[in-house]
């Protein structure tokens, strides 16, 4: 009878220091729209306001940290030519989920968001976690990856949806910041910028989050 | 001037290696290259010799914005006492320290905003200083409106000078050319300020003086966009007695400074040439096409003479002053006639057919800025494919 060598599998804590990485990494070093580039379309789209962009990262978090974990206990099964059919039947399946909760509790965020929902589907940062994590490790594991990849997600679109509204239109989470006594309609010097609330000032400020990082970070500066 | 050498040979110490202010090197070098020559120049190596530099061009092109300038103050005066109906009983002085009033503190805000973030950027990069910002902080204030606010003006410059500019490496690295970056960003960020007919000719009057009857602030070129009347003549747009930015509105004044850039060679008469050729080259298009418009306002607005759209609005002042800047225009020379001729036919085609954006030269110069990388690429492939070609049959034979 052959040998068989067992393996000894090295029992790791629930927040070990791997695991931890897995939350911290994508918050700087790896995060998934300022390194990684992934999921720009939407953090364009739904910056221009707070509210929405906090709606909207609480989706995505549900969605990745949900998926992940189906994904990592369907690896085994799932045939390997098929991977990307089931892994959008699943993010299929939760975005339909969170647009009926936000449709039937939160109708005007609901409608505000409009299609950039159904869109999560199509969120580059949702397949990319899939395809590059949860097929090859544990639920556990696969959980505080998507977590942690939201949570670099969300950091980034509030980053952007604080200062596009607070400079497009004076206003935090819907409350006046900038007092109205300020305005040059009230007799004031001030004025809203109104090339914040267009898309283009969401790119060039991930853009300057982006310098920002990089100054900070210097790991992530490419030799070439 | 010996006064300037003394002071700047007494505190030269504190700046050079060792120094306590050694940090501040960019700036003291900045300050000295501008008002002397500097004494180092380059001993090995093949270089180009040239009794003209970097800052001795930049120079030359100010002086070649002052008849603008200088017209504009004049003519921004004359309109704001027109629209109160005292334009007879005000003397030309009066009419041109009024306009100084108004665009000097605009000039001082826009160099004294750029170059404090040019000279930031310069000490945490520790580069020399470049004068780039020379041209750009005096093309700024002309391009705005009369009654912009002046905290926009400076928002404005430290967005060109941050994004346009030190974003991609300082001066001469640039893509888009700067002052029209900081044009473009007030225009998007604040329309009700850069647009419309409220903003070109500043009307607020002491007491007891009153608009007059009858009086419209729209340019030659909102007028048209909008269908309304024009109530200016030929003569007056060319000699620019019109509501518009600043510094654009004469084209007397732009050709004069036309002249002096192009007897000293620094602008390039190819980009001017081939961009009045586009342009007409477009308006001959619209007046071709004239009846087939979608509606009365454009069909008017396709029927003018191609000519006249060269002195409407500032296409004169575009093309002339920030087409042909050296870093974001074209650098071949093929390829400056493509791109001179592009931003011609663009200028005056978005003009026409957005009534939105009536100034199209600003958005063409943005576009074709982007473009001119791929004009250059695509001249040096067909000039490489060319000899190549010839290689082949020289070969053959």
């Amino acid at each position: 009878m052959a040998e068989v060598k067992e393996v000894k599998k090295e029992r790791e804590p629930l927040f070990g220091k791997k695991n931890r990485l897995l939350i911290t990494d994508p918050l700087n070093d790896s995060n998934p729209i300022t390194v990684q580039v992934l999921g720009i379309c939407s953090a364009l789209a739904i910056t221009v306001k707070l509210y929405p962009a906090l709606v909207m990262s609480i989706s995505v978090l549900f969605v990745l940290g949900a998926g992940n974990v189906v994904i990592s206990l369907m690896r085994n099964l799932i045939p390997n030519r098929i991977r990307i059919i089931v892994q959008l039947v699943v993010v299929a399946s939760l975005v339909i989920l969170v647009d009926q909760v936000l449709k039937a509790f939160v109708y005007d965020v609901s409608k505000e968001l409009s299609v950039f929902v159904g869109l999560i589907i199509t969120n580059c940062i949702i397949m990319g976690r899939f395809e590059a994590f949860a097929l090859g490790n544990t639920p556990w594991k696969s959980f505080l990856d998507g977590v942690g990849n939201a949570f670099g997600y969300a950091w980034i679109l509030l980053a952007v949806a604080f200062f596009r509204e607070l400079l497009g239109s004076g206003q935090l989470f819907g409350y006046q910041i900038i007092p109205e006594s300020w305005y040059l309609s009230e007799g004031g010097f001030y004025s809203n910028n109104g090339m914040m609330l267009l898309p283009p000032m969401a790119l060039i400020t991930v853009g300057i989050i982006i310098w920002v990082q990089r100054a900070k970070n210097t790991k992530l500066i490419e030799e070439n | 001037m010996k006064l300037f050498k003394n002071i700047l040979e007494s505190v030269k110490p504190h700046f050079v290696e060792g120094g306590k202010l050694e940090k501040y090197y960019p700036v003291y070098d900045g300050f000295a290259t501008f008002l002397f020559t500097p004494g180092h120049t380059a001993h090995s190596g093949a270089h180009v010799r040239d009794a003209i530099d970097l800052k001795r061009t930049m120079v030359t092109v100010i002086f070649a914005m002052v008849p603008a300038l200088l017209f504009g103050m004049w003519n921004a005066g004359n309109l704001h006492y027109s629209a109160l109906g005292l334009a007879e009983s005000m003397t030309f002085m009066d009419k041109f320290l009024w306009g100084a009033l108004k665009i000097v503190p605009m000039v001082i805000v826009s160099y004294g905003v750029g170059l404090g973030v040019e000279f930031i950027f310069c000490i945490i990069n520790k580069h020399q200083i470049q004068e780039g910002f020379l041209v750009s902080g005096m093309l700024i204030p002309l391009i705005m409106p009369i009654d912009i606010p002046l905290w926009m003006v400076a928002v404005s410059v430290v967005f060109a000078v941050v994004i346009g500019k030190e974003v991609f490496g300082g001066t001469g690295m640039n893509i888009l050319n700067p002052a029209l970056t900081a044009r473009a960003f007030a225009f998007f960020a604040y329309p009700t300020y850069m647009s419309g007919d409220k903003v070109w000719i500043n009307t607020s009057g002491a007491e007891g003086q009153t608009i007059v009857d009858g009086f419209s602030g729209a340019t030659v070129l909102g007028s048209y966009a909008t269908g309304g009347e024009v109530q200016y003549s030929t003569m007056d747009m060319f000699l620019g007695f019109i509501p518009g930015s600043i510094g654009e509105t004469s084209t007397l004044a732009v050709l004069i400074g036309a002249a002096i850039l192009l007897y000293t060679g620094i602008g390039s008469w190819k980009i001017m040439l081939s961009g009045l050729i586009g342009a007409l080259a477009m308006g001959l298009l619209f007046n071709t096409f004239a009846e087939y418009a979608i509606s009365p306002e454009q069909q008017q607005f396709m029927a003018v003479p191609a000519w006249q759209q060269l002195i409407m609005g500032g296409f004169a002042f575009g093309l002339v002053f920030m087409a042909t800047d050296p870093v974001s225009a074209a650098q071949t020379e093929r390829g400056k006639w493509i791109y001179g001729f592009l931003v011609g036919f663009f200028a005056i085609m978005i003009r026409v057919f957005n009534p939105a954006y009536p100034e199209g030269i600003m958005l063409a110069i943005l576009f074709m800025n982007v473009m001119a990388p791929l004009i250059d690429h695509y001249v040096i492939q067909a000039n490489i494919n060319k000899r190549k070609k010839r290689l082949a049959t020289v070969k053959a034979s």
